[in-house]
């Protein structure tokens, strides 16, 4: 009952965050919560979640991306790709200065990808492909690739490529930079003060570039350490916005029936955050892929997304989620058949050896779900064993492969050149480092597809090639995929338009308005 | 040890105690022969009130698991902590002390300052840092717990056979030319005991306490299910579920109160003092 209530409040948020015929309103303050509180706010340094949803609002990216990931202007006005999709020509803006009132120009951008190579790996991994990057005057920037790469047009977003002044950076040691702890921007609203502990405070930027934007006065983003007392804080009305992910997926239903509430799980699309957990293929019984496949049986993957994520989200049916590029759903599939998943274990001859289960450390859901999980495969005849850890360790024993089954979730950044492919080629199992090919499933047919899939035009060619990988990778079942999360965003009816891109709070503040 | 019984059954408190104690031992012993099913196991929709289900008589948590299921296997698990760790803890302290005691001196002040440096130390605390440091599981709690909780035994021991060693007969063995060791064992301890014994059986208490704490804080075994970490489940829960917390804390507030009553009840069989006042 409960998920159709929510449900039908997801449809009348999208609703209303469609109906932009209502004239904007100037002023006001929102308080939003921020969970956990950010290590820093210099976003080309610092990539963790609550940093991009903070700074993502204070910096921008030369595009922005609407829910369907199609480039929108920002910092670049205009852009155009050459006859042979290796030239990629933008047209900056004219007239945008930073916070302090410098112009902002080509060598900004010129500077903030030669900053973002070295303190930025992902926006390192994005930049392989380019060969040199030019600035033939101060408003044009021309990126030269080394051969064409389909999803160079996806690479632009805020917290993937975000601009730095090249004036108060240059020639310091940017580590230490003072205005890292002051950050300066061109986005909508500028860095004012911060009480560690308490609150981050972000003003209206009143020289914004685009006229009448935008439209609130001040962002408050509360600090409140205990998930109780965010819904608590939320219920008293001392704050307006819950960002997906800052209240216990149980609190979600209860205050979605709060008078003048609106929830959405729109914002998301851009990094479609997956479930899976890691098999260690190496060793043991998971290096047996018919082990693997047992536990892709043994999972109740309905279950935990109707108990354990209330309804929100969708079992995933392989290594790309549904709402990026290229995928398929044309794959085998893997219902809930415990049978099934005894019969496979049986013949692999899985003799009830010991399976280490590292559940993450990121709270309630998480924690409930490891022991669904453990007792699904308890069920099946497994002999599992949960090792109890913080989030530190946890990311030490994955990444030092000392793990057998590990919960995690990953973002995928809208295609799968940019966010899928690094979990499963050979070329990405390094010891030492999370969030790659930890599990050390190694298939030169895979890497070869996505080598290919990377670089393949047109798009057309790229879709057959990451279907295949698609196929081979759901048979061969390298980690468990379990579901597309889904991080819904709490909020008041009365805050418009505050999500209508791909990556939602993180930049939506510039369309936001309070209606009074 | 007849007149012992007697004494122990004549005061209420020890009697009420000993029920709730050997009523926890038989659910701890017995219970899980009636619930071949693991606590963990989803049985049921998720937060189904208590007393609607008669096979789910109080209900179920947020994964849809038996409570009452969780509360017998927990029952398990918190008594077995409670009275091993009180047994370690025992077995460190009481030699500690008795050897403070007896031999005085410098052996005295070294093994007191040794015992004093873990009493400095906040215990919950310390407890939490062993845990942690160890990693989360029974035999680790076990052994945190009995870190945390063998000084007192130690002084009260010490204190025990401070008094103890002047008296006549322990001087007469001296003079008879036993050994240390044996004037300890057999003279000694068995005078020192009845103190101990009603220290021990509060320190049970606390050790269930203790490891409801941490449990509730989530460093208990994760392949358990105990008392605390049932109500630190719980918790998050507690306006949308009241029963899942309510239970668990309901068993362990009787349990320790169980526990303090044979305390009080042992205190007044082994004090000859007070027993004789009562006749």
């Amino acid at each position: 009952m409960s998920k159709r209530v929510l449900l039908g409040l997801l449809l009348a948020c999208g609703l209303t965050a469609s109906a932009l015929a209502q004239q904007p309103k100037t002023g006001g303050t929102i308080n939003a919560v921020i969970q956990p509180e950010p290590p820093g706010l210099m976003l080309a340094q610092i990539q963790n979640g609550p940093t991009q949803m903070v700074s993502g609002n204070i910096f921008e990216g030369l595009l922005r991306y609407s829910p369907k990931l199609e480039p929108q202007p920002e910092l670049a006005e205009s852009w155009s790709v050459s006859e042979d999709a290796k030239t990629y020509t933008f047209k900056l803006k004219k007239g945008v200065t930073w916070h302090d009132g410098k112009p902002f120009t080509a060598a900004d951008v010129l500077f903030s990808i030669e900053m973002l190579k070295q303190t930025h790996a992902r926006a390192r991994n994005n930049l392989a492909q380019v060969e040199k990057v030019e600035a033939p005057d101060d408003y044009t920037v021309v990126f030269t690739l080394k051969q064409p790469f389909g999803p160079f047009l996806g690479i632009f977003e805020v917290g993937s490529m975000p601009m730095v002044p090249k004036h108060l950076y240059e020639g310091t040691d940017w580590k230490t930079n003072p205005y890292n702890n002051a950050p300066v921007g061109t986005g909508p609203f500028m860095f004012k003060e911060w009480q560690k502990g308490s609150f981050i405070r972000l003003v209206k930027n009143p020289n914004y570039h685009e006229k009448g934007k935008p439209y609130l006065d001040e962002i408050y983003w509360q600090v409140i350490p205990d998930a109780a007392a965010r819904s608590v804080a939320y219920e008293t009305g001392k704050v307006d916005v819950l960002p997906g992910g800052s209240v216990e997926n149980f609190d979600v239903p209860r205050l979605s029936k709060l008078k003048d509430t609106c929830v959405t799980g729109a914002g998301w699309e851009f990094f479609s955050p997956l479930a899976w957990l890691w098999l260690n293929n190496r060793q043991g019984p998971l290096a047996d892929k018919r082990v693997r496949q047992a536990i892709m049986y043994a999972i109740d993957r309905d279950f935990a997304k109707d108990v354990i994520w209330n309804g929100l989200g969708k079992v995933a049916t392989g290594p790309s989620a549904s709402t990026i590029k290229f995928y398929t759903d044309d794959v085998k599939k893997y219902p809930y058949d415990p049978a099934k998943a005894k019969a496979l274990l049986k013949e692999a001859g899985y003799k009830g050896e010991k399976i280490r289960l590292l559940p993450l450390a990121y709270g309630e859901t998480w924690q409930r779900w490891g022991e669904a999980v453990k007792q699904n495969l308890q069920d099946v005849g497994m002999t599992i064993e949960t090792i109890a850890t913080d989030v530190a360790g946890g990311n030490q024993k994955i990444a030092e492969w000392d793990y057998d089954i590990a919960f995690t979730y990953l973002y995928q950044y809208g295609d799968p050149a940019l966010g899928v492919g690094r979990n499963y080629v050979s070329s990405a199992i390094a010891k030492g480092q999370m969030f790659n090919n930890v599990e050390g499933y190694s298939n030169p047919e895979i890497d070869k597809l996505f080598a290919d899939g990377a670089v393949a035009t047109p798009d057309s060619k790229r879709k057959e090639i990451y279907e295949k990988a698609q196929k081979i990778l759901v048979e061969d079942v390298p980690v468990a995929w379990m579901l597309e999360l889904q991080f819904p965003t709490i909020m008041r009816c009365k805050v418009k338009n505050l999500i209508t891109t791909g990556i939602g709070v993180n930049d939506g503040f510039k369309d936001a308005w309070l209606d009074k | 040890m007849k007149q012992f019984w007697k004494s122990m059954l004549k005061s209420p408190s020890g009697v009420i105690g000993l029920i709730i104690l050997l009523l926890a031992i038989s659910v701890a012993v017995f219970g899980p022969m009636l619930f071949p099913n693991s606590p963990w196991r989803m049985v049921q929709r998720p937060f189904l009130p208590p007393f609607t289900l008669s096979s789910v008589p109080l209900g179920t948590d947020a994964l849809g698991r038996d409570v009452f299921a969780g509360m017998i296997f927990g029952a398990r698990v918190s008594l077995l902590v409670g009275l091993v760790s009180t047994l370690v803890a025992l077995i460190v302290g009481v030699p500690i002390g008795a050897m403070a005691g007896y031999f005085g001196g410098k052996v005295d002040d070294a093994l007191m300052r040794f015992t004093e440096f873990f009493q400095t130390i906040p215990s919950f605390a310390l407890a939490i840092v062993l845990v942690a440091i160890l990693q989360p599981s029974i035999y680790s709690i076990v052994a945190s717990i009995a870190v945390v909780s063998w000084p007192p035994v130690a002084r009260l021991v010490r204190g025990e056979v401070l008094s103890l060693r002047t008296r006549e007969y322990v001087q007469a063995a001296v003079v008879t030319g036993q050994s240390n060791s044996w004037i300890i064992l057999r003279e000694i301890l068995p005078n020192a005991l009845s103190p101990v014994i009603v220290l021990a059986s509060l320190m049970v208490a606390t050790a269930i306490l203790l490891e409801s704490s941490l449990s509730f804080l989530g460093l208990g075994d994760p392949n358990l299910i105990s008392w605390g970490y049932m109500v630190g489940a719980g918790r998050t829960v507690i306006r949308q579920a009241w029963w899942i917390t309510v239970f668990p804390g309901i068993a362990i507030l009787i349990s320790v109160l169980g526990l303090n009553l044979i305390g009080e009840g042992l205190n007044d069989a082994l004090n000859p003092r007070l027993s004789r006042e009562g006749r």
